[in-house]
């Protein structure tokens, strides 16, 4: 078995070998070491990308807007992830991106799982019916349980999600008053004696 | 009073790097401190009559258990090298997290030999090899042998029966990643393992050349003194390889570098110093030129500045001894104060280690605080402005600013990856072929390149639209935000200068590993000697703090 050091060591060398600087590079390598962390096929996909790259031509897009399609390649999802992640925080006011053609979307995750930790937001990511919800660097969570990870996303769409609880106010109420059970009810001299402040603290 | 911590800029430069000396916070000391109420035991020792074969050595403390597996092999003399290029060793380690069962032993067996080309698991936390010195090993035989102790004036030469010729740790060839273990109380503080490893295969080289000579001569044979071990203890030949590793790891670099200042400046804060404390600061000054004087080394590079680390040591003694008064306020202010006027680079950093010596109550809160969670730290705000990372290249490497890569022998030298061994190496960028394969470590040519792109840039521009067009610089910009917060997180000086002296920057890491006796064979490689002076493992539960200055 690989440890997760040298799968970034050989992520990062690998990704300057092929022509990223090594400051990308870097970035390149925390995402692969992340993907074999939370149990993707980084290692796979990226080196399918890597035959690839001086083959066949990939875009790259400088700055991201609310709809970014390719002119007439694949996006490249390394120079599409370090863009998400430089510029998350103007990106995150768009609520919704979509994205026309991105190549091995896959290695796009692991900038959209930084970059949800970094706006301290959730972020869902949708490519045909792939679903991927990015939880603050914490975990993704998906769908996919195939064990082929699709190549290519024709229309993806990321979607960054408010704060907001997965629950009911119904169901947080019930278990509420279940944890009241732990509590003692006070009686008046308790609740003159077991309290560290004053009754009246106007002083 | 308060006292500054001292500047980066003059810390942080090479020369001064390469003149730190083992401290307290040194980490084989605090590996001693930290595991001297484990148990320690011998289970298994499984050699033939040469000395060849298995043995395994554990710590122990509740449900964990530490085990330092070891196979001694027979080779050839012309087949040990302590060059990282050699494929076979006198012994081979591995410690193991845990109790190897016998399919452990197995798997290890065929894998810890062959190190590098070898697979460890997840269950190995580090892996190292070592040969023998083979003069000394031999004559310890012999004499043990013949039922006499070997000869103290040979063996205080070397210092050591075996040197290990590297020590690999954190996810190397398979071996547990950092992270499986991190939150483990008892290795919270750097390298510890890999200490561990080294402090386990000083005892293991004890009891081999006891086992070999009661074997040559079992009527007449005697056990090598243990007051005789406690002044052996490991060598070590370390190479190019430790040097990337500063430059990797910044922010650890500056924990080490700021816990070591935040002592010294606590220390000269003290306004009043007792007699016991003085008293021991000067025994362990007085004591430690004994360390300087069996300091053997033939590279003359060392030679002029162990002669000039004695003259001003002595120096220094004579002031304390002769002039200098403790009952005055902040004893430790005047006397740093008169080293940096009085001495040179090398005193003033040895005495600042010595400072330590007396003040467990400041150092000891330190130690824990050595670690670093290095990820927290990796992404760059890009969310900042051109002008903002001006203002910190300015503040943060304003001697680097003056550097001019124009000049030749600035950019003369440029560090590589070899293929054969994977390994760094340093070459002449004029002379050499790969410079095209540059490692990133040229890190102020790369900020002297940033300051250039960001003074042609738009002062407001967010950090993202720069770096859309600045990807090549990107692993600088990361670097200057990380400096930012990290003061000493950076070598303020040329790496790939034409008078780089590589060995400064392994000395560096050394000091920090507690390492003694720096003997440079050339200006990229050095031997030093660990755990000289240390207590036996049998010794643990109660030593004497100060062991290092009574070797």
């Amino acid at each position: 078995m690989r440890s997760l050091s040298e799968i970034e060591t050989t992520s990062k060398r690998a990704s300057r070998a092929v022509g990223f600087s090594w400051g990308v590079s870097e970035e390149i390598a925390k995402g692969i070491r992340l993907l074999e962390l939370f149990g993707f096929p980084g290692i796979k996909n990226l080196n399918q990308y890597y035959k690839l790259i001086n083959k066949k031509n990939f875009e790259n897009i400088s700055t991201i807007n609310k709809k970014n399609k390719s002119n007439k390649y694949s996006l490249c999802p390394i120079n599409l992830g370090v863009g998400i992640l430089d510029q998350i925080r103007t990106l995150e006011k768009l609520k919704k991106i979509t994205f026309y053609k991105v190549a091995y979307p896959i290695l796009l995750l692991p900038f959209l799982s930084r970059s949800s930790d970094i706006i301290g937001k959730k972020i869902l990511f949708k490519f045909e019916k792939n679903i991927f919800l990015l939880n603050f660097n914490v975990n993704i969570l998906s769908n996919l349980l195939v064990k082929k990870i699709p190549i290519f996303a024709k229309k993806s769409e990321i979607i960054f999600l408010e704060n907001k609880d997965n629950f009911t106010e119904k169901e947080w109420k019930s278990l509420y008053k279940l944890s009241e059970n732990t509590f003692v009810e006070e009686s008046e001299s308790l609740k003159q004696g077991a309290a560290g402040a004053g009754l009246t603290d106007n002083d | 009073m308060n006292v500054n911590l001292r500047d980066p800029n003059t810390i942080m430069k090479l020369s001064r790097l390469g003149s730190f000396h083992q401290s307290r916070l040194s980490f084989l000391r605090s590996f001693l401190s930290e595991f001297k109420d484990w148990e320690y035991k011998r289970d298994l020792f499984d050699l033939d009559k040469n000395g060849y074969g298995i043995a395994i050595y554990s710590f122990k403390k509740k449900d964990r258990v530490y085990s330092l597996v070891c196979f001694a092999n027979q080779i050839d003399d012309n087949e040990r090298s302590d060059r990282v290029i050699a494929t076979k060793w006198d012994a081979a380690f591995t410690l193991h997290d845990g109790i190897p069962q016998k399919k452990d032993i197995e798997r290890l067996k065929n894998e810890v030999p062959r190190q590098e080309v070898g697979r460890l698991s997840y269950k190995e936390l580090t892996l190292s090899r070592a040969n023998k010195s083979v003069r000394i090993f031999d004559h310890v035989v012999d004499s043990l042998s013949k039922g006499v102790q070997p000869n103290l004036d040979l063996l205080k030469k070397v210092g050591y029966l075996y040197r290990t010729t590297a020590v690999y740790g954190s996810g190397k060839f398979g071996l547990a990643d950092r992270f499986r273990i991190k939150d483990r109380e008892e290795i919270n503080g750097p390298f510890r393992l890999e200490m561990m490893l080294v402090y386990l295969v000083r005892q293991f080289t004890f009891d081999q050349v006891n086992h070999v000579a009661k074997n040559k001569n079992p009527n007449s044979a005697v056990n090598l003194d243990p007051k005789i071990c406690k002044n052996l203890g490991i060598g070590n030949s370390t190479g190019l390889g430790m040097a990337p590793f500063i430059v990797n790891h910044p922010t650890l670099l500056n924990n080490w570098i700021l816990c070591r200042e935040i002592a010294l400046k606590k220390i000269r804060e003290l306004e009043t110093i007792n007699f016991k404390d003085s008293n021991l600061f000067k025994d362990c000054v007085r004591n430690s030129v004994r360390n300087i004087t069996s300091w053997n080394t033939e590279s003359e590079y060392q030679i002029k500045k162990i002669k000039l680390l004695l003259r001003d040591v002595r120096k220094f003694l004579d002031f304390v001894e002769n002039e200098f008064d403790f009952k005055k306020a902040f004893p430790f202010n005047t006397l740093y104060l008169w080293l940096e006027k009085e001495t040179c680079e090398e005193c003033i950093e040895y005495i600042v280690s010595i400072m330590m010596e007396p003040f467990e109550e400041i150092v000891r809160p330190l130690i824990k605080k050595m670690s670093s969670d290095e990820e927290k730290y990796f992404n760059i705000p890009t969310n900042r402005t051109v002008g903002e990372l001006l203002a910190i290249l300015e503040k943060k490497y304003s001697n680097i600013l003056t550097i001019n890569f124009d000049k030749k022998e600035n950019h003369k030298k440029f560090w590589f990856i070899s293929k054969n061994k994977e390994e760094p190496r340093l070459a002449d960028r004029f002379e050499e072929q790969g410079s095209d394969l540059e490692q990133p470590l040229a890190i102020a040519r790369d900020i002297k390149k940033l300051y250039e792109r960001l003074l042609l840039s738009n002062k407001f521009l967010k950090i993202d639209k720069f770096l859309v067009d600045n990807s090549d610089l990107r692993h600088v910009v990361r670097r200057a935000f990380i400096i930012e917060k990290f003061p000493y997180s950076e070598i303020q000086d040329n790496t790939i200068s034409e008078n780089l002296v590589p060995i400064d920057m392994l000395r560096l890491k050394l000091s920090f590993f507690g390492a003694l006796k720096f003997d440079p064979r050339s200006d990229k490689w050095l031997r030093i000697c660990m755990f000289q002076g240390a207590p036996l493992p049998n010794e643990l539960k109660q030593f004497d703090e100060q062991w290092v200055y009574k070797s």
